[in-house]
């Protein structure tokens, strides 16, 4: 049986279709990807993202244990301030990619994880619990409603007391939407700017009522997650469980930045500090067809007659028009302008590499 | 809804017979399903395609499927437009969405596919 979220009356409301994932019956499309896809780029979007995870970490060693954790360093946190993080496992395979919120109550943080692992990620923590942490899955209990695009904020301006004006990107504040006490986050998984409301359940109908009426004007649209793929791998942000997973190692994937390693010990850190020294065989590339050929996970890459690598995402970007993929190849064809060919249906296809991200035009800029 | 000049098969394509001429797209009930199609890769004129084997593939953003054929016959003619304007197959699905056209193999075999009737209980399951 799937987990319907507090949004869920309202996606069929909207004449969503819904699917199963991670366990969570959840809207893939409402309209249509591409017009959802279309919208967020270009003015604003709303999504139901409750099927994440949120964990509280709390107590007087909350710190020391995050810092055990995870990839990047909490210590660097300000009260008010959220990064991103890994954490991975003794060998570098990657647990979870995942969001790390410093409250601004004290030794008080909030971690949002991927839907699919929220049970292991919960087992990993608690395996390694020590001192006075106080670690609570308060997933069930947390609503979260997206609203990302370049008016997101004229949106969410007209939907709360807090002001919005002053948040940096990557820093939340608490304040009221819909009349409910909400945690506001300008955060996102689309390139653009945006906002996440962690909402409890009760207050989930009106904040949409709520974005619905607020973004009338902006032509605002609810997105299915179909259109939250193809807006994430525009930017090149990963997708656990297609372009990282428990095998591959943050510096293979890209995400040296989030790995802190100097002056500190983490799980997984000596494998990461390995990789980056010996430099990786593989790592993940960017890369845009040559044709109208579409890239999908699994499909095989060539470099003329010899196997370099894998396919882990691939769509027709919406916003290029042109078949788009994530994948990893071995080290020595990853130069940006290197020609490749993606194995589709017994045929060859040309491809080259490029320099992430896709879509150059977002709102805001992840990472470096 | 469902035309009842055309003949359909299981997997979700229609048939408009004219003479030896089959014309071949998908349904309605199958362009919904596949949300918007972003590609399609039809099989080329000259070509031999079989009944019910896969001969091409039509991708929406999500996913790429197989394009079969519910008749056995020679490729005459693909729809060009779609190269441009696959959304072509959304829009309008038993018109300007058509694929391709064969030359029919053998007539006979289009009593195995099913009616609008048929179909509409297919479409419905």
């Amino acid at each position: 049986m799937s987990i319907r979220t507090p949004f869920y009356d309202k996606h069929i409301a909207a004449g969503a279709r819904m699917v199963d994932f991670a366990g969570y019956e959840m809207p893939i499309q409402y309209q249509g990807i591409i017009a959802e896809h279309v919208t967020v780029r270009q003015s604003v979007g709303m999504f139901d993202l409750s099927h994440m995870g949120e964990f509280w970490v709390s107590g007087a060693d909350a710190l020391p244990f995050l810092m055990k954790m995870m990839t990047n360093n909490a210590s660097k946190l300000a009260p008010g301030q959220v990064m991103y993080s890994a954490m991975c496992y003794e060998d570098g395979g990657i647990v979870d990619d995942l969001l790390v919120y410093r409250d601004m109550a004290e030794n008080r943080y909030l971690l949002v994880v991927n839907a699919a692992n929220i049970q292991k990620d919960f087992d990993w923590l608690q395996r390694h619990l020590e001192g006075d942490v106080t670690l609570e899955n308060k997933s069930a209990e947390t609503g979260l409603l997206a609203i990302q695009g370049p008016q997101a904020e004229a949106v969410v301006a007209k939907m709360t007391d807090l002001n919005l004006a002053d948040m940096r990107y990557y820093h939340f504040d608490y304040g009221k939407i819909a009349g409910y006490d909400a945690l506001i986050s300008r955060t996102g998984y689309t390139g653009e700017d945006g906002f996440e409301l962690y909402l409890p359940p009760e207050a989930c109908p009106a904040a949409w009522d709520a974005a619905v009426e607020a973004g009338a004007e902006f032509g605002i649209k609810p997105v299915g997650l179909g259109a939250r793929d193809t807006l994430r791998l525009e930017m090149k942000m990963a997708l656990y469980g297609n372009d990282i997973d428990h095998t591959t190692n943050p510096i293979e994937a890209g995400l040296g930045w989030i790995c802190k390693t100097k002056n500190r010990e983490f799980i997984g850190r000596d494998a990461i500090v390995r990789m980056k020294t010996e430099k990786p065989a593989r790592k993940l590339i960017c890369f845009e067809m040559q044709d109208k050929n579409i890239p999908r996970p699994h499909y095989k890459i060539f470099a003329g007659d010899q196997e370099v690598g894998t396919v882990t995402s691939g769509t027709k970007s919406p916003s290029l028009k042109i078949g788009i993929g994530l994948g990893y190849v071995q080290r020595e064809f990853t130069q940006e302008g290197t020609e490749l060919q993606i194995e589709i249906r017994q045929k060859k296809a040309p491809a080259k590499v490029v320099k992430p991200p896709f879509y150059k035009n977002g709102t805001v800029k992840i990472g470096k | 809804m469902i035309p009842a000049d055309l003949k359909y098969s299981e997997s979700h394509e229609w048939v408009r017979v004219e003479g030896d001429t089959a014309t071949i797209g998908i349904t309605d009930h199958a362009q919904t399903e596949l949300g918007d199609i972003v590609f399609i890769e039809a099989p080329e004129i000259g070509d031999t395609v079989e009944a019910h084997e896969p001969c091409g593939s039509i991708e929406s953003v999500k996913a790429a499927e197989d394009l079969k054929s519910p008749v056995s016959g020679e490729v005459l003619e693909i729809n060009e437009e779609l190269n441009d304007a696959p959304e072509l197959v959304n829009e309008d699905p038993y018109g300007k969405g058509w694929i391709f056209k064969v030359k029919l193999a053998d007539p006979s075999g289009l009593d195995t596919l099913l009616d609008a009737n048929g179909y509409a209980e297919i479409a419905a399951s």
